[in-house]
């Protein structure tokens, strides 16, 4: 039963609670890396990474943390990771650096990593936050990375940059530009939605707990997207 | 003259053709959560212009003039993002005291910015494009009009599909999805303008 339990914590981020394409967190980034499958795949490790280091450590100081200023110490405590990475991905990976440009220091404000620490590790043990970031870092990538390959593919005739023989006539140019990724970002959402009726987590999930700003709003003015889903 | 001319080509590209939520993918959650009404998305677009106003006439001075000097460019993220919050937060105080009239209309948007990627995607790229002080401020100006262009142009949108009927996986976020990139796509058409008219 307990081993259920941890699977379960670690699979539900895949599919179910999936943060991009159910729980609709996270989607700058979503839209902006997915030109190419391996800025989306670096993307997505960038963050796994981050979610798990900030995960353990918000679960480890959730008893020292005082409740009123919590937000601000995640903050600080998600941007030293990320800091931290981006500084190992400029020393080992400057190509995916180049592509990533500014987005990798957005992690710091990507609702997914913020989204967790609120709602999941302030509030579990520290092997289950764990858990948690791994199961939401490879929902996250492999969401990145399927929007990637429909972009890249059928965009750019190319995958992962490597031209792809014969198909060169037949892309979509669209589709790698911005309003292309806002589009197959809608689609897949209704697919997923589709694909997962009845077993997606109630209504309720999706509202203020969610957001990183809820710790200091609570005026309920997101709510329409909560209700609406 | 030629100033004046380089400060019009930031902020018409900033508004029109680099537009950050419809092109650069900046700021998105808040253009799709609340842009459901007009009146909360011109709200929201007023506020984040002035975030982003304030926001980088505060760090821009702290990266040439502090982090440089000191070598420690690599904290960028972790200072800016504390500035960016601490502002938010001091300005919320600043309305409520002395401006209670404003506080009630705008108040209720400024903790949301706190973690909106726009602002500080904002501050970062002023730095990176090597902009001078009046070039970032007139940048983050026109990053701000063009956010508050796409939230009420997106409101008057989405009150139109809430009247129509749509099918059931598409509900929700995935049509409001699918006409931000009609509108990205409108956007596309300016691609080139600016340029033309200084050429």
């Amino acid at each position: 039963m307990k081993n259920n339990g941890n699977m379960t914590t670690l699979l539900k981020g895949i599919l179910v609670e999936n943060p991009v394409l159910v729980l609709i967190l996270g989607t700058c980034p979503t839209l902006a890396t997915t030109t190419n499958v391996a800025g989306a795949f670096g993307m997505g490790i960038a963050a796994l990474v981050v979610l798990v280091c900030s995960n353990i450590l918000i679960s480890l100081l959730r008893k020292i943390i005082p409740d009123n200023v919590r937000i601000p110490c995640y903050i600080v405590i998600i941007a030293g990771f990320v800091t931290m990475v981006q500084m190992i991905v400029q020393a080992f990976f400057p190509a995916l650096y180049e592509m990533l440009g500014v987005y990798l220091a957005l992690i710091t404000v990507n609702c997914i990593i913020l989204g967790r620490a609120e709602m999941f590790a302030s509030k579990n043990s520290v092997g289950k936050s764990a858990l948690d970031g791994i199961g939401m870092g490879l929902g996250f990538t492999l969401a990145l990375c399927a929007m990637a390959v429909i972009r890249e593919v059928f965009g750019n005739a190319s995958f992962a940059g490597m031209p792809i023989p014969f198909f060169e006539p037949f892309k979509i140019a669209f589709l790698v530009k911005a309003p292309g990724g806002m589009l197959v970002y809608g689609l897949l959402i209704a697919l997923v939605s589709a694909v997962t009726r009845g077993k997606a987590p109630a209504k309720t999930e999706f509202s203020c707990e969610g957001c990183p700003s809820a710790g200091n709003c609570h005026t309920g003015l997101c709510q329409a997207k909560g209700e609406e889903l | 003259m030629d100033l004046m001319k380089s400060l019009i080509v930031i902020l018409l590209s900033s508004v029109l053709v680099n537009n950050y939520v419809l092109s650069r993918f900046l700021g998105i959650c808040p253009f799709l959560g609340v842009s459901k009404k007009l009146d909360q998305a011109t709200g929201m677009g007023v506020s984040v212009t002035a975030v982003m106003l304030l926001a980088t006439a505060v760090t821009w001075p702290i990266q040439h003039l502090l982090l440089d000097r000191v070598g420690l460019g690599y904290m960028q993220t972790i200072i800016f993002i504390l500035v960016i919050a601490a502002l938010v937060q001091m300005l919320e105080l600043i309305l409520k005291r002395f401006f209670p009239a404003l506080h009630k209309n705008l108040g209720v948007y400024l903790p949301l910015i706190t973690t909106n990627c726009a602002v500080l995607g904002v501050a970062i790229n002023n730095i990176t494009d090597g902009y001078s002080f009046l070039e970032s401020i007139v940048s983050s100006l026109g990053c701000g009009l063009g956010f508050l262009l796409a939230m009420v142009l997106f409101s008057g949108m989405r009150s139109r599909i809430d009247e129509t009927n749509i099918p059931k996986p598409f509900r929700g976020l995935a049509v409001t999805l699918i006409a931000a990139s009609f509108i990205s796509l409108a956007f596309m058409g300016f691609a080139g303008v600016v340029d033309a008219l200084f050429a």
